[in-house]
């Protein structure tokens, strides 16, 4: 490996993990303020959860008695750094660097690395030694089993329609970046990849543990579950991650559905120009979905039951993911 | 930083019922609804005492809460601030004289701040965490 290389990795990934973390309290500020003022409230200033997180920082770090206490302060630890990971395989601009590891990874490796996080929570919940966390780590794995069907139908449709349309590399993001799938169906399949968008659009909250997705955490019932004995600084980083995965879970939805950039309308002038102008574009994207996906959800919505969660999954989201893939194949086959 | 200036900025609150009548908690609660929004201050509600950084606590100390209202405040990660609501805390209220009392708030763990009333009122909450935060910060300055 060459030295450019080298330091183009090491750099890069410095530079998506301050993104990450810098970028994921930003949007997690945008979307409190957002959410107050639908509720006719001032609400936080945008910085607040900046503020929140340098309290925690500060604050006494609890290891309780009965923690077993490498894995409890390890998975916080995993979670964020796992997030950070998938953040260096998805597409942001039309910058020749981005996605940094675009060529070592795809859809299906997301799809695991997604899966990290999560699993690190679950394993801190455990370790925690609080019978609140132990059923809030339960849900949570209930809750990962639920969302996964519809989010698995989804790339399997995207994978198949560029197989069938002869594309190079179908599981590869680059591949999804380059070739918007809109542009390879009829209004048919444009249907389907509708209701596809739907479906990933109700797996968002349900990725993150938002609301009406959030029984894991549901505080109000198990006062918090996976997260009820963490404090200080490993409750910060757990919050960090999830910051991050709320970026990452966006930018996936918005790389699947919607990757055209600024420099394919307007031309490209000066390579780099082009790219800061994609990235700014980017980011109102991302902010877009995740007003749809998150914000606009969890105030309009009250909390499911975990039973009804997977009801939702599997019957109702399940359902309109694979009435999109139907159609999506039907369009390609029969009209 | 000192505690003064980042609790100042996000302060997650946890209530605790030491056997209160409910009334200071629907006060409590109503602080944090749109029309009071102490969003605005970066306080919030919490669901565990890990996550605190103030004690809300109402009521007079019945006998079976005695011990769960210590665990609860040794709970809590350090820097924490605890407010007493309502008169029960403070005195005993209309319980003074109950067989069941253990006594005030301020004889099972330290108290910051009182706010009386019965119950007190959303405004009376959030002037008593001004208060609180304003003593603190002039604690820091005079040591």
């Amino acid at each position: 490996m060459s030295l450019s290389l080298l330091l183009l990795v090491i750099g890069g990934t410095l530079a998506m993990t301050l993104f990450g973390i810098l970028g994921g309290l930003a949007f997690s500020g945008i979307d409190r303020v957002l959410a107050a003022r639908m509720q006719s409230r001032i609400g936080p200033p945008l910085r607040q959860p900046f503020l929140d997180m340098l309290k925690l920082m500060l604050k006494q770090n609890i290891v309780p008695a009965n923690a077993i206490p490498w894995l409890f302060n390890g998975a916080p630890l995993i979670a964020l750094a796992s997030a950070i990971t998938i953040l260096l395989y998805i597409p942001m601009s039309s910058l020749q660097w981005f996605p940094l590891l675009g060529l070592h990874g795809d859809l299906i490796l997301i799809m695991y690395l997604l899966i990290l996080p999560a699993l690190a929570m679950v394993v801190g919940g455990l370790s925690s030694g609080s019978p609140y966390a132990t059923i809030g780590a339960q849900r949570e794995m209930v809750t990962m089993i639920a969302y996964e069907l519809p989010f698995a139908v989804t790339v399997i449709t995207f994978a198949w329609k560029l197989v069938q349309a002869d594309v190079a590399h179908p599981f590869s993001l680059a591949t999804l970046a380059a070739t918007p799938i809109w542009t390879l169906v009829g209004p048919v399949g444009g249907v389907g990849l509708l209701l596809l968008l739907v479906a990933m659009l109700l797996v968002a909250p349900g990725e993150l543990g938002r609301i009406p997705f959030d029984a894991p955490e549901a505080e109000t019932e198990i006062a918090g579950g996976l997260l009820v004995e963490y404090s200080g600084r490993n409750l910060a980083l757990f919050y960090l991650s999830l910051a991050v995965k709320t970026i990452v879970v966006t930018a996936l939805i918005v790389a699947l559905f919607f990757p055209w950039n600024l420099s394919d309308w307007f031309g490209a002038g000066h390579p780099l120009l082009a790219g800061a102008a994609d990235a700014v574009f980017f980011l109102l994207k991302l902010e877009l979905v995740m007003f749809v996906a998150i914000t606009l959800v969890r105030i309009s919505v009250a909390r499911f039951r975990i039973n009804q969660i997977v009801d939702i999954y599997w019957k109702n989201v399940g359902a309109i993911s694979l009435l999109g893939l139907i159609l999506v194949m039907a369009d390609a086959y029969i009209l | 930083m000192k505690p003064s200036q980042t609790l100042g900025k996000s302060l997650w609150a946890f209530l605790f019922n030491s056997g209160s009548c409910n009334g200071c908690e629907i006060e409590m609660v109503a602080t944090v609804t749109p029309r009071y929004d102490v969003e605005r201050f970066g306080i919030k509600l919490v669901g565990s005492p890990r996550h605190a950084d103030l004690l809300l606590i109402s009521g007079p100390v019945t006998r079976n809460m005695a011990p769960r209202l210590k665990r609860v405040y040794a709970q809590i990660p350090d820097p924490k601030i605890v407010i007493c609501c309502g008169v029960c805390g403070i005195s005993g209220g209309a319980f003074y004289d109950s067989y069941n009392l253990i006594g005030p708030v301020d004889q099972i763990i330290p108290v910051d701040m009182y706010v009386p009333g019965c119950p007190s009122r959303p405004e009376a909450i959030i002037d008593g965490v001004v208060k609180v935060l304003a003593r603190l910060e002039a604690a820091e300055t005079s040591a």
